[in-house]
């Protein structure tokens, strides 16, 4: 009996100590493949750390689904947004000839683009799929260029991890990882359906990230960073949705 | 003296082994963190569709008659519930994650050992038309199983028990991550097979319910059968 019990207690010891080093090379390999969040910290990083690992293995390449002309949504919903800002409301006087999209961080030549210039751009469109985190879903053409074209000219540094990309509403931010910013279907979008991005849908300019959630597809945007670390940025959790309880990675 | 071996009552009778009960209890806290996190994230939006889209602006296949945590949705009650849905997707994920590593756990258990040969698939004798109409007659009348096979569970609860793990279970993880965008991008078919991600939403609430209705029958007949044996069975691992 005494013997059974000691073998049982060393086996599970034995199993135990397997188990937390397991863990602890597992989350050495994580770090070093860049497959950790930056809001793994917290009672949900594992939760969230496992999600964004499996689908950055998964998915780095796969193409969102696109959809038939037929399949648009008529007419698309779009949610609320809090009352646009006196920044917003000037442009919008002035046609949006005005509205701008800095580029700077981490590249080679910082550089600020005109709607007129964006549109000068190879134009591409996709028909695709917008879920947003609450259940309800719409499907439509997006118009613009591809964030990678954007890159391309300014030329992002090697060290390049991250994009954040900021709406000229105060407080509204996101980041997303190079995988997704250079993402063929990721794009700086400006129409919509064939025709201008209405307001309501983020016009003048929105950044469209196809395989993630809404939230992750920010309004109004007039700012992008090229970074290596998301730590400088608020508090230093990704985007603004992690410091509101919403996960940084939204590709579920 | 020493051919006298004392055999404690309380361990008489093994009835379920480690695995098995480590296993229930962390998926029953799974399954918990599920149900309340779901339940959150569901008011958000309590309208249902069929296809590929749906939103407030297009018919739904049904609306459940509660009120919803956004204001966006039209539901007849003059208020709003609060927002949960930030801490409640994050805790379903991780409910989930846990979940499905110790589904895998149990079923490579199951498979190395025998444990689904031996206590969950349906001895041949108990399948005779006669022999299942005594099982459901006897269980109707709450009588204890006493068939050929019932032990340790008897046929119907081993066609319950499998449908619930090799059915529902699978199905729940499967319409669940066909919600994914990025899910739907590497795997299309996934979602296409369900008739679209709106689709996949409304079975995922369906499979949801039917594994509410099994937790609670399952609790009603652990009750029925004794629930102190039932407990120390599955926890302590004897009767």
């Amino acid at each position: 009996m005494s013997n059974f019990s000691r073998r049982k207690l060393i086996t599970t010891g034995l199993g135990a100590a397997a188990g937390v080093s397991g863990l602890a090379v597992g989350a050495a390999l994580l770090r070093r493949y860049g497959l950790v969040p930056p809001d793994s910290a917290g009672v949900y990083g594992p939760g969230a750390t496992l999600t964004y690992a499996a689908q950055r293995i998964l998915t780095r390449h796969s193409l969102a689904r696109e959809f038939t002309p037929s399949q648009i949504s008529k007419p698309p919903f779009a949610n609320e947004v809090a009352p646009l800002g006196e920044a917003f409301k000037r442009l919008q006087e002035g046609a949006f000839a005005d509205w701008r999209l800095a580029v700077d961080g981490m590249v080679a030549r910082p550089a600020s683009f005109s709607l007129a210039e964006l549109k000068s751009f190879p134009r591409r469109s996709q028909i695709t799929h917008l879920a947003c985190e609450e259940g309800w879903s719409y499907i439509a053409e997006w118009i613009g260029v591809p964030l990678s074209h954007v890159l391309d000219l300014v030329e992002t540094l090697p060290k390049a991890r991250y994009i954040v990309y900021r709406s000229i509403q105060p407080g509204w931010w996101e980041s997303i990882d190079m995988a997704d910013a250079l993402h063929p279907q990721t794009f700086v979008t400006y129409g919509m359906n064939g025709g201008e991005l209405p307001v309501r849908f983020g016009g003048p300019l929105r950044l469209r990230v196809p395989r993630q959630l809404g939230y992750k597809s920010v309004k109004y945007i007039t700012r992008l960073t090229v970074t290596d670390s998301l730590k400088r940025f608020g508090k230093g959790l990704g985007s603004a949705s992690p410091e509101g309880g919403y996960a940084w990675y939204a590709g579920i | 003296m020493a051919d006298s071996v004392w055999i404690p009552a309380a361990i008489a009778i093994a009835r379920h082994s480690a695995v098995v009960r480590v296993t229930h209890w962390i998926t029953t806290v799974c399954f918990l963190a599920l149900l309340v996190s779901g339940v959150e994230i569901l008011i958000s939006h309590p309208r249902f569709y069929w296809g590929e889209t749906g939103n407030v602006l297009t018919p739904p296949l049904f609306q459940l008659p509660i009120p919803a945590s956004r204001s966006t949705v039209p539901t007849g009650y003059g208020y709003v519930l609060p927002d949960q849905n930030g801490w409640s997707r994050y805790l379903h994920f991780q409910a989930a994650w846990l979940a499905v590593l110790t589904g895998l756990l149990y079923a490579i258990f199951g498979l190395l050992t025998g444990h689904f040969r031996r206590n969950l698939l349906p001895a041949r004798a108990s399948l005779s038309r006669q022999a299942l109409s005594i099982a459901i007659a006897s269980h109707l009348r709450f009588r204890p199983p006493n068939e050929p096979g019932a032990w340790p569970y008897n046929v119907l609860q081993r066609f319950t028990y499998l449908l619930v793990i090799f059915v529902l279970f699978p199905f729940v993880i499967w319409t669940g991550l066909a919600m994914s965008p990025a899910i739907a991008s590497a795997f299309p078919a996934a979602v296409i097979v369900l008739g679209g991600q709106q689709s996949a939403r409304t079975i995922h609430f369906f499979v949801s319910v039917f594994v509410l209705l099994f937790l609670l029958v399952h609790i009603l007949m652990v009750c029925r059968a004794g629930f102190r044996n039932r407990m120390r069975a599955m926890i302590g691992g004897h009767e």
